[in-house]
C-alpha cells in the first residue's frame, strides 16, 4: 500500500476525461475521486449523470468537462436513465442498427441522489439486473444546495438541516448502510472506495465496470467546504477515514466479503473528527459512543468477511 | 391490404407498435393503460416484436429510462394513465427540452382524490405545459393511426419531440371496435428507420442536459417554443401523407355539420361521437348546430380555430377537467384567448363535465347546446357551469 504514490502515476493513463477547468471547491474529494474513476474507465462509456454537485460544477453551458458521452437529466432518475440507455444499446446492436462496440454505461450520482431521492430508481435498475456500473461519490450531505443532512450524514454531524444547537447533537440518526443494501439486491459486484487509495478505487471501478449485471461502487468523499475543514486534509482525512474503521474498503463479489485493507490497530476516531468542524461540537460521551458504534460495526464486517472465506474455503 | 378486425383498442395499440418496430418499451402498470403494455409484453415474450422492455419500478422511472433510450437513438414507446402521467410530470419536460422523441399513449384518467379509475380529461390538461405535442383521439382507429403518424412525426429532423397521444380511459382504452390494421409492408413504408441525429456514442462524445445559467436558459426556452410552434407544419404534412397512403385523413380542428352552424360544440376525444348523434338530432329538429372537435392540443391550433368559428355566434365548449378557482374549463380559457383580439368572435359558454367516467349521453349534449344558447343570450353569473352536478 505504501507504493501506491510509485505505481499510480505508471500505471494510471495520463488522459483526463473528466477535464480540469471544472468550477469544484478547492479540495473537493469527489473531483478527485470522478477523476480517477475517469482513468478506470476510459473512453468507450455513456455516463449518466443525477444533478449535483459534479453536474453543476462540470456542465455548465458552453463548457463540459466530460470528454466521454455524457447525459444529464434530473436528480432521482439517474439509474432509470442508465437503464434506458442500456436497453436501447442492447436492442440496437441486436437488431444491427449499430454495430457492438461493447460500450459500456456508467451512472454517477451523490449521496442524496443515491441513498435518499434515488434509492427506488437504483433498487429498480439493480432488480432488473441491467449491466452497469453505478458509482456513488457519498461526501455525506446534500453539499450542492448547501450542506443539508441526507441519510448518509454521520451521527452526530452538524448540517444546515441538522444543525448543532442547545438541544441538539446534530444528525439524529445512523448513516444508512447503502453498500449492504446494494448487496441485499444479490448484483455480482459491491465495492467501497476512497480517493485517498487511488489505486484501489482506479481498480475497483474497472472490475464493476467489467462485471456484467449492475456494479455498484460506493466512494468516499471528502467536502472541506461541508465538513469545515482545510482543502489541503482531503486526502489525510481520507485515509484516517479508514484507518479508523468508519469508512472500511471492502468488496461483495457474488455474495462474498473481502476486506480490501485491515489496518493492524484502527485508530481512535478523535483523530478523525477533531480535524473537521461538523464535529466539533460533540462532547467525549458522544464521540465515545460513536466509537464504540464504529469498532461494533467494523466487528460485524470483518464477521462477514471471516464467513465467506469459510465458504469460499470449505 | 390491410384487414378490417374486431379488436380491443389496447390492443390494437400494441399491434401497431409492432409494425413500428420499438426498440425499447418501458412501462409501469397503472389503469386504464394497462392492457396496452400487458399487449406489448406478450409480444415481446413471442419474440414478435424484437424489443427490450423494461419493467420498471415506477411511471418516472418508465419516462426516465425512456430518455436514456432515447437519447441513444433508440426508437421508444411508453403509456400510462392519470397518477402515472402526474408522477412523470417532471420528466416530461425533460423529454422536451433535451429534444427525445419519445411517443407515448395516455389513456386518460381522473385525478385523486377520492381515487378514480375512470376517465377524464385532468391528467392531460395537467401537463398542458410540458412542451410535447399533443393528439386526442375519438375512437379506435384514430388512435391506431394517430401512434403510427406520433413516430413520424417525433423523430422527423425538423421535429424531434416527444408526442402523447390522449385516448380516453376505458371509453376508448378497453372497447373492442373494428379497426383497420394496416399491413407491415405498408407502415414499413410510411415509417422510415429512426435516426436520431446526435446519440449518445463513445466515437463522437455529446453532452446532453447541461446546466443552463440565465444567460442562456431564456434563448433555450425559446428555441424550443419555436421549435413546437414550427412543429405544426410537420405534423400536417403527416397527416397529409398518412391520408394519401390509408385514405384517413387527420385536421388539427376536426368539423361536423358545422360549416354555416350558427351554434357551434367543441368537444376533445371519445365524447365527441356522442355529440355527433345528439348534433344530428338537432339539426334534424330544424336547429342550426354544428361540432367542431379539437384533435391538436400543442401545437394550439389556433389558425384553423378561427377560421372554424369565425361564422358562429355562439360557442359552447366542453371540459373534462377543472381548473380550481380559475376562470373556466382549461380549454375553454385557452378558446377564449386564442379568439379574444378576433374582430369579430362568437360568444364562448363554458361547461365542466364528463369528470370521473360520468358519462354524458346524446340527450345529455342536446341539454348543454340548449343552456349554452340560454347563457350566450341571458348572460349567467357563473364562469362556468359544470353539467349534470348534484349539489
Amino acid at each position: 500500500m505504501q507504493n501506491y504514490t510509485v505505481f499510480v502515476p505508471r500505471l494510471a493513463p495520463a488522459t483526463e476525461n473528466f477535464a480540469p477547468g471544472h468550477r469544484a471547491c478547492i479540495g473537493c474529494g469527489e473531483a478527485l475521486a470522478v477523476r480517477l474513476a475517469c482513468k478506470a474507465i476510459g473512453d468507450n462509456v455513456i455516463v449518466a449523470n443525477a444533478t449535483g454537485c459534479m453536474e453543476i460544477v462540470a456542465s455548465q453551458v458552453p463548457y463540459t468537462s466530460w470528454r466521454v458521452p455524457w447525459i444529464h437529466t434530473l436528480f432521482e432518475n439517474t439509474a432509470a436513465v442508465a437503464s434506458g440507455i442500456e436497453a436501447g444499446l442492447k436492442a440496437m446492436i441486436r437488431k444491427g442498427q449499430i454495430p457492438d462496440r461493447e460500450t459500456k454505461v456508467v451512472a454517477i450520482a451523490g449521496d442524496g441522489g443515491t441513498v435518499d431521492i434515488g434509492l427506488q430508481a437504483l433498487s429498480g435498475a439493480m432488480e432488473r439486473g441491467h449491466d452497469f456500473l453505478y458509482l456513488c461519490f457519498d461526501n455525506e450531505a446534500y453539499m450542492n444546495t448547501g450542506i443539508q443532512r441526507s441519510s448518509a450524514t454521520p451521527f452526530g454531524a452538524s448540517t444546515t438541516t441538522s444543525p448543532a444547537g442547545k438541544v441538539s447533537m446534530g444528525q439524529f440518526s445512523w448513516k444508512k448502510d447503502m453498500p449492504a443494501i446494494a448487496a441485499a439486491h444479490n448484483i455480482p459486484y459491491v465495492a467501497t472506495a476512497n480517493p485517498s487509495y487511488p489505486f484501489d478505487l482506479m481498480e475497483k471501478v474497472e472490475k464493476g465496470l467489467m462485471t456484467k449485471g449492475p456494479a455498484y461502487v460506493h466512494i468516499y468523499s471528502v467536502c472541506p467546504t461541508g465538513w469545515r475543514c482545510p482543502g489541503d486534509l482531503t486526502i489525510r482525512i481520507g485515509r484516517l477515514a479508514t484507518e479508523t474503521g468508519i469508512f472500511p474498503l471492502y468488496e461483495v463479489e457474488d455474495g462474498q466479503y473481502k476486506l480490501n485493507y485491515d489496518p493492524p490497530k484502527l485508530q481512535p476516531i478523535t483523530s478523525y473528527m477533531k480535524l473537521q468542524g461538523r464535529f466539533r461540537h460533540l462532547p467525549p460521551e458522544i464521540i465515545d459512543k460513536i466509537q464504540q458504534t464504529i469498532i461494533e460495526k467494523y466487528q460485524e464486517l470483518k464477521e462477514k468477511v471471516a464467513a465467506s472465506t469459510g465458504v469460499a474455503g470449505g | 391490404m390491410a384487414q378490417r378486425v374486431g379488436m380491443e383498442v389496447s390492443v390494437a395499440i400494441g399491434e401497431m407498435v409492432r409494425m413500428a418496430d420499438a426498440d425499447v418499451i418501458a412501462a409501469y402498470p397503472i389503469t386504464p393503460q394497462t392492457h396496452i403494455v400487458e399487449h406489448l409484453a406478450e409480444l415481446v415474450a413471442d419474440g414478435e416484436l424484437d424489443a427490450e422492455y423494461i419493467p420498471v419500478e415506477s411511471e418516472h422511472s418508465a419516462m426516465s429510462a425512456c430518455l436514456g433510450a432515447a437519447a441513444a437513438g433508440a426508437r421508444t414507446f411508453t403509456a400510462t394513465a392519470g397518477q402515472g402521467l402526474e408522477l412523470m410530470h417532471e420528466v416530461l419536460y425533460v423529454a422536451s427540452s433535451m429534444r427525445l422523441p419519445v411517443v407515448m399513449t395516455v389513456a386518460n384518467r381522473a385525478l385523486s382524490a377520492p381515487l378514480s379509475v375512470w376517465s377524464d380529461h385532468s391528467d392531460a390538461m395537467a401537463c398542458r405545459d410540458t412542451g410535447w405535442i399533443q393528439i386526442f383521439t375519438e375512437n379506435g382507429q384514430e388512435v391506431v393511426d394517430n401512434v403510427l403518424c406520433a413516430f413520424r412525426i417525433a423523430e422527423d429532423a425538423e421535429v424531434l419531440l416527444p408526442v402523447m397521444v390522449h385516448l380516453d380511459g376505458f371509453h376508448l382504452s378497453h372497447v373492442i371496435e373494428p379497426i383497420l390494421l394496416p399491413e407491415q409492408g405498408e407502415v414499413s413504408a410510411f415509417l422510415p428507420p429512426n435516426k436520431y441525429p446526435l446519440p449518445l456514442n463513445p466515437e463522437k462524445p455529446v453532452a446532453m442536459g447541461d446546466f443552463g445559467p440565465p444567460f442562456i436558459y431564456t434563448e433555450a426556452k425559446w428555441a424550443q417554443e419555436v421549435n413546437l410552434k414550427k412543429s405544426k407544419e410537420t405534423i400536417l404534412n403527416v397527416w397529409r401523407q398518412f391520408g394519401d397512403s390509408f385514405r384517413r385523413h387527420y385536421q388539427p380542428v376536426e368539423h361536423y355539420r358545422s360549416d354555416d352552424a350558427k351554434v357551434l360544440l367543441l368537444t376533445m376525444g371519445s365524447f365527441s361521437e356522442t355529440a355527433m348523434t345528439a348534433i344530428d338530432s338537432m339539426r334534424s329538429d330544424g336547429k342550426d348546430v354544428g361540432l367542431i372537435r379539437l384533435r391538436l392540443w400543442r401545437p394550439f391550433p389556433f389558425e384553423e380555430l378561427r377560421q372554424a368559428v369565425k361564422n358562429a355566434e355562439v360557442l359552447i365548449v366542453l371540459d373534462r377537467a377543472l381548473s380550481f378557482g380559475g376562470p373556466a374549463g382549461p380549454v375553454a380559457s385557452e378558446i377564449k384567448a386564442a379568439l379574444y383580439n378576433q374582430q369579430t368572435r362568437p360568444k364562448i359558454v363554458s361547461f365542466v363535465g364528463g369528470l370521473g367516467g360520468r358519462d354524458i349521453t346524446a340527450k345529455g349534449f342536446t341539454e348543454i347546446v340548449n343552456r349554452g344558447i340560454e347563457v350566450a343570450q341571458k348572460g349567467s353569473k357563473d364562469e362556468f357551469e359544470i353539467f349534470g352536478v348534484r349539489e
